[in-house]
Formats: C-alpha cells, structure tokens, sequence
C-alpha cells in the first residue's frame, strides 16, 4: 500500500526532475544522432534479408526424410499433451491436452530446426541423439507456459482497465524492441553461434551440429574450470547468506546510533566487484610490506603466497566477493525483519518458546522468500558478478598442474568464456557453447529457486 | 530488569562496532594508501597509520595521466542516462501491464518475465559483433554502452507489483474524469510510487557505474573508457604496480555510487519494503 509519505514531494521538484531528465536523454541522443541513424540501416537491411531467411528454412525442411520430420513433431507433440494434462486439471482437461499436443509439437520445431534437425540425423552419435531429444522435450515447453496461464482462466478483473488496446502495445512497444533487438536476437546468435566452428578474427563458419558441447565435455581444463565456479559460488553463497542473517539479526535492535552502523554495514554494496578486487590485492599483497602477510610474519613468522597458492587464492576471490555483496544481502534481510509480525513472535514467547526456538520456528522460516531472492541475486554474482573480481585479483590463475595444462586455480566460467572469446585465433563457437552451458546452469538454478518460492507461497496461503 | 537491559545492550553495540570494524577496515586501509606515495607504500611493515601527505597529488596524477576527468563525466552520463531510460520504460511496461487488456497480453508478459533468466554476459559474443558492424564501438562508444540496455524486466516487474498494490478506484475515478493513460501515470501514479522509482533509479544507477565488461570488450579508445575500467588501467600504468595510485583510483571510482547510496539508504529500503512483503 502506498502511504503518505510518498506523497511528500512537492511538484516543483517533480518538475525539475521531469525536465532534467528529458533534456538529459535528447541531448544525450541528439549528439550521437548519426549513430542511431547506422542503427536504423543496418535494422532496415536486416528487414530486407528476412524472405531470404524464411526461403532458407522452407527449403531445409523440403529437404528433409520423412522420419527426421516426423519423430521431432511427434516428441513435441506427445510432451506438449502430457504436459497439459497433469498441468492444467479441470473439466476441459481432453481439450486442453490436444491444445497442448499442438503447441508442443509447433513450439519443439523451434530448438530443432535452430539444431538443423542433425541430432536426429542416421549418422549422429548416441550421445547427440539423446541430447536432441532432451531439446525438442525442452523447447515444448517453450509456449505452453503462457499457454496454461491461459487455460487456468482470466484472473483480472475489469475494473479500472483503460479500454484502447493499441495504447497498450504503443506503452510497450519500447520494451519489447528493445529486449527483442539486443537480448532475444544476440541469445538465439549465441545459440546458432554454439553449433559452428569459427576462428576469432575469420569470418568462415563451418557446422558441427553439438560438437562443441561435446569437445567441452571431455575438455580437462573447462571441467576445472566448471568445478571451481560451482565451488566458489558456494562458499560465496553460504558464507554471505549466513553472515548477512546474523548481521542483520544484530543490526535490527533498536538501540542509539543504530543508523551509522547500517550506513557502515551494507556501504560496500555501492562498491563495484573490480574496486573490491583491487582492495584485497592491496591488503593481500605477498612480502613484508603488504598489510597482512606484515601481520602474519610478526606473529607466526611466515605468511603464505597468498595468490600463488591455489587453494589460497580461491578463498581470497571468495573474501573479496563476499566483502562486496554482504551489504546488498544485509539489506534484504533488515527489510525481511521489519516484516515479521511481532505479534506472531510475542504468541510464541508466550507459548513458551527460548529465543533460539522463536528464530528459528518464526523468523526464519518467515523470511524465507526473502532468502530465496538473495539466494537466485547471490547465485548470479558467484557465476557473473565475479569477473571483476577475478581479473582485478588473479587474472584466472594461479595455474595448476605443473605447467598449467589444467587449467587457473581461479579460472571461473565466466571468465574463462570470455578469455577464450576475444584471443586470437580463439575457437568463437566454443566460447558461445560456453555461454549457452553457463545460461543452461543459472537460468536452471533459478527456476528451481523460483519454483519453490511460489510453492512456499501458495501452501502458507 | 533495567541493569539487565543496558548489559545486554552494551553487548549489541560492542558485536555491532566489532561487525562494523570488520566490515569497514579494508575500505579504511585502501584510504590510508591512497595517500601515500609510491615510496612510502613500499615499505616494510607497511605505514598502516598516520595518512601520508599525497592523496592530492595521487588525484592529481590520475586526471591528468589516466584521463580520470573524462571518465568520471562518460561515466556519469552513461549511468543517468541506462538509469532514467530504464525507470521510463519500465513505467510504462508496467502501465501497459495492470491497467489494459489487450490480445497476447499472456504471452508478452511471457517473453519479458523470460529475460530475468537472460543475463547480459551470456550474449556480449554477439552483442559485439551487431556493435562492430554498427561501428558503434569507436565512433559511438556512448550509444554502444547504453542503448543496447534501454529495457529491464526486472523494472517492469518491480512497478508492476507497486502498481497493483493501487487501489483500483483510483483508475477508475481517472477514467470516469477522462484522463488518457500516460496523464494517469503522470498525475496519479509516478506521484504515489516515488520510494519505488528512487529505488529503482539508485540501483539501476550504481549497476550501470559498476558495469566493468561490456565496456572493456567495446570501448576502442582508452580515453573514452568507463570508470572501472579505468581502475583496472591504474593496476598496469607503470612497471610495478603503484598501489598509493591505484586505491586512490578506487577512492575516486566509488564515491559517486557510494555518497548516493548511504544518503538514500533509507528511500531504498522503503521502495522495496513496500512491494516485497505482498
């Protein structure tokens, strides 16, 4: 609900923001005008390639056997029934399964012609042929989530509804070209990218169906790598959720100067990863005259090579990424806590539960979507977030094995996508299977977190 | 029971100045540095009190070798502008959202609620090229580092979510008065969202000054690089790595977010209290 204090503006003040901001963005594009002018051909040139596109497609599909038509349509079609069925109960279930049937075996062409249909292809591998089928399945399910939305009936009411809707798509036309242009097209390029082999600076594309994601698999250096991202990312999760909770837990009492200690507490949140990286090279600096290992040399006598040491040099990643998200997660949590009704915690203390019972039978579980939500943000720091860090801190080493052949210490997914990327002479298409990998496991993550939130929800009513 | 309580409250304050103190050092220390000179960083153990003379100069070198003034203003107009372009869309998505119905309404909801799960670094390989064939990363750094991330998803849903926590009566009442959608938003709406909108506004604006790889893939010309990278540069300015420089960069890179930031603490966490809890 919003309250009075929003109101408090004065219109002035909206005025002058208003005002600001609009001569701020039209000078902002009118001083580059000409570049937006490049935009415009290139998205005209790109309309005029489209018939092209779609002569291309009808022709692969002409071009197909019979069996490599019909078993995608009929996966798609007999995940998209199934699907429906158990996902949608009611007295129109029947229809709604062939509604499904339908869609499904539309919407899983959509993975499998990207793929070129070569998955199913007499000569692909087992392995292949088995991961083609995971896609169709997978791509079916593409529209049938708007779809059951749909099916379960209308929720809105009518009430207060503007009626036009052309001003409708007018208000999200932005929105949408925007996502569509720079997130929806670069995404499926990053795909069809994943399905070639391409040197860096050359411009031949040869295509090798899932061979990539195959030469990943059974690359010892991107295992490591794979292995350490889900090991850092864990003990940043772990270590930041858990310290954020009890920080937050302490910065909840209501005693004097309690706003200086949250300014203190959640300020490195403003901080980026790379300046956080830089600080803890400063403080974990090898020789007697970083501040540390100076420290450590008084009272033990010796210090380690801080980042020359592999298991060492993780942890630092893990100190410097933690040291910068902790004030983001104490953030949520203060929020969370101001949240709990003291009603609820007063009934329990009544019912004689200890102040360890009512955290851990009240508050916690009551913050619960709060943790899941700092859990998917957390998540996305540990396997994005951290580049900065890394390449301020370690650059991706130290290297293991005795000449480096597995690999960096350090050498997280992301980074290392992104080294492989833009070296010359790089394979480009490994790199886009990397990216695809890396979206395949975060996006999974997340829709798990997401899926048990909105079940959480929907049992506490 | 009153000498009970001041014990257990010396005891919060004590955690609390312990908490802070940890959380705080490593942000003092590179303050400390930044005000020594290359010299006196060299040293061992290192001159962890009192502050050398040289933040000025320090500050001084940074704007007039590392090009930090044109960063700071490239910075600062690159975060305004992805912030308050971000905010308007999203008011308006969110507008479109809650208060019209219209065909594919479903779907639409669909393809951006999908683009949570999207991140920009999964798509930078073929963002960059789309960047070379515009010739955008050399001739127009500045369009290449912003209108590639005009859209959010997670701003629609945010003002979504405000939005129909607002009495329906409110819309109706407008519409009965004849009000168009857009003097809806602007006389009703955006007056009663402003926590959210500052909110959203400070965050979108310290994730768009903190952006650090997209700017390093696309921006050619050093001197019209971003802040953070600029931080990166400090590290490989000379043979050795002067840290008295380089935390002073870091100073210098974080102020701005950091100032905004604990002064509108408080209006964040009421922007997102608000909606959070339904």
């Amino acid at each position: 609900m919003p309250t009075d204090t929003d109101l408090r503006f004065e219109r002035w003040w909206t005025r002058a923001a208003a005002i600001f901001s609009t001569v701020l963005i039209v000078g902002f594009f009118a001083a580059e005008f000409s570049g937006l002018i490049r935009l415009g051909e290139w998205l005209a040139n790109g309309i005029a390639g489209l018939p092209a596109a779609v002569e291309a497609v009808l022709a692969h599909y002409a071009a197909l056997t019979p069996a490599m038509l019909l078993i995608p349509l009929l996966i798609g079609g007999g995940v998209g029934a199934a699907a429906t069925w158990f996902a949608v109960p009611g007295v129109h279930r029947s229809r709604h399964a062939l509604i499904g049937a339908g869609l499904g075996a539309l919407s899983g062409q959509m993975l499998t012609a990207g793929l070129r249909h070569c998955t199913y292809a007499p000569e692909a591998p087992p392995g292949e042929q088995i991961a083609g089928v995971a896609l169709t399945a997978l791509s079916a399910l593409a529209l049938l989530l708007p779809a059951w939305t749909l099916m379960r009936g209308w929720t809105g009411g009518a009430a207060g509804m503007f009626r036009r809707p052309g001003t409708a798509y007018l208000l999200l036309a932005p929105t949408l070209l925007s996502l569509g242009l720079f997130l929806y097209l670069p995404g499926i390029q990053t795909a069809a990218l994943s399905l070639s082999l391409r040197r860096f600076p050359l411009p031949q594309e040869r295509f090798v169906c899932l061979g990539n994601y195959a030469a990943l698999t059974a690359d010892p250096i991107y295992q490591n790598s794979f292995v350490t991202t889900l090991a850092i990312t864990a003990a940043i999760v772990a270590i930041s959720l858990t310290a954020a909770l009890g920080i937050a837990v302490l910065a909840s009492q209501k005693v004097r100067f309690i706003a200086v200690y949250r300014a203190v507490l959640i300020a490195p949140f403003a901080l980026s990863p790379v300046v956080s990286g830089v600080i803890f090279l400063a403080l974990f600096r090898e020789g007697s005259s970083g501040v540390l290992s100076a420290l450590l040399i008084g009272l033990f006598g010796g210090a380690p090579n801080w980042l020359r040491d592999p298991s060492i040099a993780r942890w630092v990643i893990v100190a410097a990424s933690v040291w910068n998200i902790l004030g983001f997660n104490i953030l949520f949590y203060l929020a969370g806590l101001q949240n709990v009704p003291q009603d609820l915690l007063e009934a329990a203390q009544i019912d004689g539960a200890n102040r360890w019972q009512r955290f851990f039978r009240v508050t916690l579980p009551l913050l619960s979507p709060y943790t899941f939500f700092l859990l998917v943000a957390n998540v996305t720091y540990g396997f994005y977030g951290v580049y900065g860090a890394v390449d301020a801190l370690t650059q991706g080493g130290p290297p293991l094995g005795a000449a480096g052949q597995l690999g960096g210490a350090t050498d997280m997914l992301i980074y290392k996508l992104y080294q492989d990327a833009f070296s010359p002479g790089s394979p480009v298409g490994l790199a886009a299977a990397q990216a695809v990998v890396l979206f395949i496991l975060v996006a999974g993550l997340t829709l798990l977190q997401f899926g048990r939130v909105e079940r959480r929800v929907t049992y506490g009513g | 029971m009153a000498a009970k309580r001041t014990k257990t409250r010396w005891g919060v304050h004590l955690a609390l100045i312990a908490v802070c103190a940890l959380v705080a050092l490593p942000a003092l220390y590179a303050v400390q540095m930044a005000t020594l000179t290359f010299a006196q960083t060299m040293v061992a153990p290192p001159q962890v009190f009192p502050p050398g003379g040289d933040l000025l100069a320090n500050l001084t070198a940074l704007f007039q070798r590392q090009n930090f003034g044109t960063m700071l203003v490239n910075t600062t107009l690159v975060a305004l502008v992805v912030a308050l372009g971000k905010t308007s869309l999203g008011l308006l998505a969110a507008l479109a959202f809650v208060y019209f119905r219209f065909p594919g309404k479903t779907v639409l909801f669909f393809a951006v609620l999908f683009t949570l799960l999207l991140p920009t670094e999964i798509i930078l390989l073929p963002l960059f090229r789309m960047m070379s064939d515009l010739g955008w990363g050399e001739a127009h750094p500045r369009l290449a580092l912003t209108v590639p991330f005009l859209a959010t998803a997670a701003g629609t849903f945010l003002f979504r979510q405000h939005f129909s926590n607002i009495p329906r009566e409110l819309a109706e009442a407008a519409q009965i008065d004849g009000a168009a959608p857009l003097r809806f938003l602007l006389a009703v709406l955006i007056p009663m969202s402003w926590n959210v909108i500052g909110a959203h506004l400070l965050v979108q604006f310290i994730a768009s000054w903190n952006q650090y790889l997209w700017s390093l893939l696309i921006v050619s010309d050093p001197a019209q690089q971003m802040i953070q990278v600029g931080v990166k540069q400090t590290m490989s300015a000379g043979l050795q790595t002067d840290f008295g420089l380089l935390m002073t960069a870091g100073v210098a890179a974080s102020l701005p977010p950091l100032i905004l930031f604990v002064a509108l603490h408080r209006q964040f966490m009421n922007g997102f209290s608000l909606t959070q809890d339904k």
